[in-house]
């Protein structure tokens, strides 16, 4: 077995700025692969001299490649961000749990994204669209800040104008030429008539995003554990040996990201768990 | 809001009150709905399409606060003085909608207070939902300056 | 096999056994104010003669009328920095992308003296160490390398409540010698093939009836002297269900948020990373070391911490030890040492912030 501490080296081979603070990196193994990272799964990238964090995957790596989107938001993720082309990243994983999209074969698929959660949530429209026929209706909420803040804006386009996929981008900010939706993406949520019983919700986004959606999703009767979420937590090992990302009784490395929300809702209304 | 939502708890005879309130309406892209300052007479339940609210700032034109869809309930200053709309409507696309008398809502309600009431609470509900997305917007959650 | 008897002096027989078998023995001993942990090359280098006296924030050595060697409670350490250091190197790399694992040879430790509260103590970080998917490659190999000598705990102090706990004072499973220490001898009993073995290399005889029951009652006494009892309520439900209690704020008015609790508690085991480069830059080190949930950072997600205020960080440290660890690691976090009690600066005692907690739980 491999010494899960121990760092995989992957080579940065590609680079696309997303907005003016979030990046997408593709890396290569350069000797040796870590296994597969499914939907929702994580790794600890490690940036060279500056330190470790845990980041999701942004897309399927069918080819042994790792895709993920990262923004700058602290020394670490800043190293990141800006690796170009060439840089070598030292990656751990995959760890946690996943979103598990074959899971909810035969159903209504409801993806609501805010801000960069839409990239943990990439890898569950890529494969829903892989495997499309698997699927009822596939939806697709984004809510970003202001317009030019949408991850994967191209790709949304291309979805958009997809007719098996339902997609609306909201904003919260509207700028001059946007003719889109205006709001919290709780409206358009609100707005969808749901099958509650033949419907799997994914949210992911901060936090007060995925409550505020959860509870428009359970209004509309849906069952709690057929809405999943994606949690964030401090992380400095990823395989439950640290502490960091306890919340409540969840080792959020372990037991998550990726939980129902009948699991995180008692969690994620107590201020400072 | 949905329109089984705005018609939940009535009784036959009132929802056929309510549509001889109401006719249906079509409205080309970039048609107004109503202008901000004017006289809320109306009230529309978007069939299809999209209707953004707007207002004017000097040197950015209309400014879209927040866009209405299919389902959603627009207009409720018609209910308290003084009767003015706050925000100008506008159609984004192609938009059907129901539209609803204000002065003869007022009077239905008038003559049956279980009607007024069961609107009265279908439009706080209304209300409620737009002030909390409202909020969650205020949260700016997405940036992290 | 049942009780063997060795005579007090062959315990120095036994420690030069280990020593010859290659394991460094650490046991107690004397450093200047306080009994540590530390290796012992004699076993003339035991705490003989000392007993300690502890209370809520208090720790103090003194004479005993005896020459016991261990007479005295928990002292300022615990096991888990042999098992699981307080610093310890994970790998190195260059900036070709290779990375070397931190290849450390591992100590092979004899444990002489571990109380019942402790042997538990060690079984629990097993749990969580070395019993999940991911273990600690470096704790398990510590841990399978020991050799461990318990000892039963007839002297419990005022902060000890290991027999609320269920694992004391007598030493529970685990151990490869159990000595129970009499006022001229040792009964000693074997719990592995390794533990016969080395029992057979030293002088003993089979224990006479007298001393086995003399040894039985010194122990039943003992459970009977504990300083304190955690309260006998559900407490994995109880702290689950006091998630916004007022009673925090009441703690937090008293806490320090020191941390010190959970660097002598024998199972906290939370660790924090640092990267290190040289001045070239071409070299970079990742290190481990024990961290604290009581450190703001500790919760640090990018924003700010997600427990900033001293209340929550308690409620965290109290509810983590005696209730989520159920949920994570299946039992309870906590063995009834008291060294959370002892050395913690403003002597907050943790069964009385339970009593309090389920006071008003009630309420």
């Amino acid at each position: 077995m491999t010494e899960p501490m121990l760092p995989v080296g992957y080579r940065v081979i590609d680079r696309t700025v997303e907005t003016h603070d979030s990046a997408t990196i593709q890396l290569e193994p350069i000797d040796r692969s870590l296994d597969r990272f499914r939907p929702g799964q994580f790794a600890m990238m490690y940036a060279y001299g500056v330190g470790e964090v845990p980041i999701s995957i942004s897309g399927i790596g069918d080819d042994g490649t790792l895709t993920h989107t990262i923004r700058s938001v602290g020394a670490v993720s800043r190293a990141l961000h800006d690796a170009r082309p060439g840089t070598v990243i030292g990656v751990r994983g995959p760890f946690g749990t996943t979103w598990a999209p074959e899971g909810a074969a035969g159903n209504d698929l409801v993806v609501v994204a805010g801000g960069v959660g839409l990239a943990p949530l990439r890898p569950v429209v890529l494969s829903a669209l892989a495997a499309r026929s698997a699927y009822s209706r596939v939806v697709v909420i984004a809510g970003a800040r202001t317009p030019d803040e949408f991850l994967f804006r191209a790709e949304l386009d291309a979805w958009t104008a997809r007719d098996d996929l339902d997609v609306e981008l909201t904003v919260d900010q509207p700028a001059a030429g946007w003719d889109g939706t205006v709001g919290f993406v709780t409206e358009p949520l609100a707005r969808l008539r749901l099958d509650p019983e033949r419907t799997v919700a994914f949210l992911c986004g901060p936090e007060p995003m995925m409550r505020f959606s959860a509870r428009v999703l359970l209004r509309a009767q849906m069952p709690s554990d057929r809405i999943h979420v994606s949690l964030e937590r401090s992380m400095k090992c990823g395989i439950a040996l640290c502490g960091h990302c306890q919340l409540g009784p969840l080792l959020v490395c372990r037991d998550g990201p990726v939980v129902t929300y009948t699991v995180a809702e008692p969690l994620l209304t107590v201020p400072e768990l | 809001m949905t329109s089984a939502g705005l018609f939940d708890g009535l009784t036959a005879t009132e929802r056929e009150a309510l549509l001889r309130a109401s006719h249906e309406e079509f409205y080309e892209d970039g048609d107004r709905l109503f202008e901000e300052g004017g006289h809320a007479g109306y009230c529309w339940l978007i069939r299809n399409g999209r209707v953004a609210l707007d207002t004017t700032v000097p040197g950015r034109g209309h400014v879209v606060i927040q866009t209405l869809g299919a389902g959603d309930l627009l207009g409720w200053s018609w209910l308290i003085p003084p009767y003015r709309w706050h925000f100008g409507a506008r159609a984004v696309g192609t938009v059907e909608a129901t539209v609803f008398d204000a002065a003869q809502l007022k009077v239905l309600a008038d003559q049956d207070p279980r009607l007024g009431y069961l609107l009265t609470q279908q439009l706080l509900a209304v209300v409620l939902d737009r002030l909390q997305s409202t909020r969650a917007r205020l949260l700016d959650l997405y940036s992290h300056d | 096999m049942g009780h063997a008897t060795i005579d007090t002096d062959e315990l120095g027989t036994l420690v030069q056994v280990l020593i010859a078998d290659g394991y460094q023995v650490i046991g107690p001993t004397m450093t200047g104010s306080a009994i540590e942990l530390a290796e012992l090359t004699d076993a003339g280098q035991l705490p003989a003669g000392w007993g300690v006296e502890t209370g809520p924030g208090h720790y103090r050595l003194h004479r005993r009328e005896d020459d016991a060697m261990f007479a005295h409670s928990a002292g300022p350490q615990s096991w888990k920095t042999f098992l699981h250091p307080p610093r310890r190197k994970l790998w190195s790399s260059d900036t070709d992308g290779s990375f070397q694992g931190a290849d450390e040879e591992t100590p092979r430790y004899a444990l002489l003296g571990v109380r019942g509260c402790d042997l538990a103590a060690i079984g629990k970080l097993r749990d969580v160490l070395g019993g999940g998917t991911y273990p600690d490659s470096s704790f398990q190999a510590r841990h399978q390398a020991l050799f461990i000598v318990a000892v039963n705990c007839t002297e419990p102090g005022e902060v000890c409540f290991c027999a609320s706990m269920g694992t004391g004072p007598a030493a529970g499973p685990g151990a490869d010698l159990t000595l129970t220490e009499m006022s001229d001898h040792f009964l000693v009993e074997a719990g592995t093939d390794a533990g016969r073995e080395l029992l057979a290399r030293i002088d003993h005889r089979d224990a006479t009836t007298d001393e086995t029951g003399a040894a039985r009652s010194a122990l039943e006494m003992a459970a009977h002297r504990m300083g304190r009892a955690m309260p006998e309520v559900d407490l994995r439900a109880l702290l689950a269900g006091s998630r916004e209690s007022s009673h925090w704020e009441d703690v937090a008015e008293r806490c320090l948020t020191c941390g010190n609790c959970t660097m002598v508690c024998p199972t906290c085991f939370c660790t924090t990373t640092e990267d290190v480069t040289d001045l070239t830059g071409d070299h970079a080190e990742r290190w481990q070391h024990w961290s604290s949930c009581f450190e703001l950072d500790f919760s640090h997600v990018h924003g700010g911490s997600v427990r900033s205020s001293g209340e929550s960080r308690y409620r965290q440290w109290l509810t983590h030890k005696l209730s989520t660890w159920y949920d994570q690691f299946g039992g309870s976090g906590c063995v009834g040492c008291g060294r959370c009690i002892a050395w913690c600066p403003v002597g907050i005692d943790l069964t009385e912030e339970i009593s309090r907690l389920a006071e008003s739980a009630h309420d």
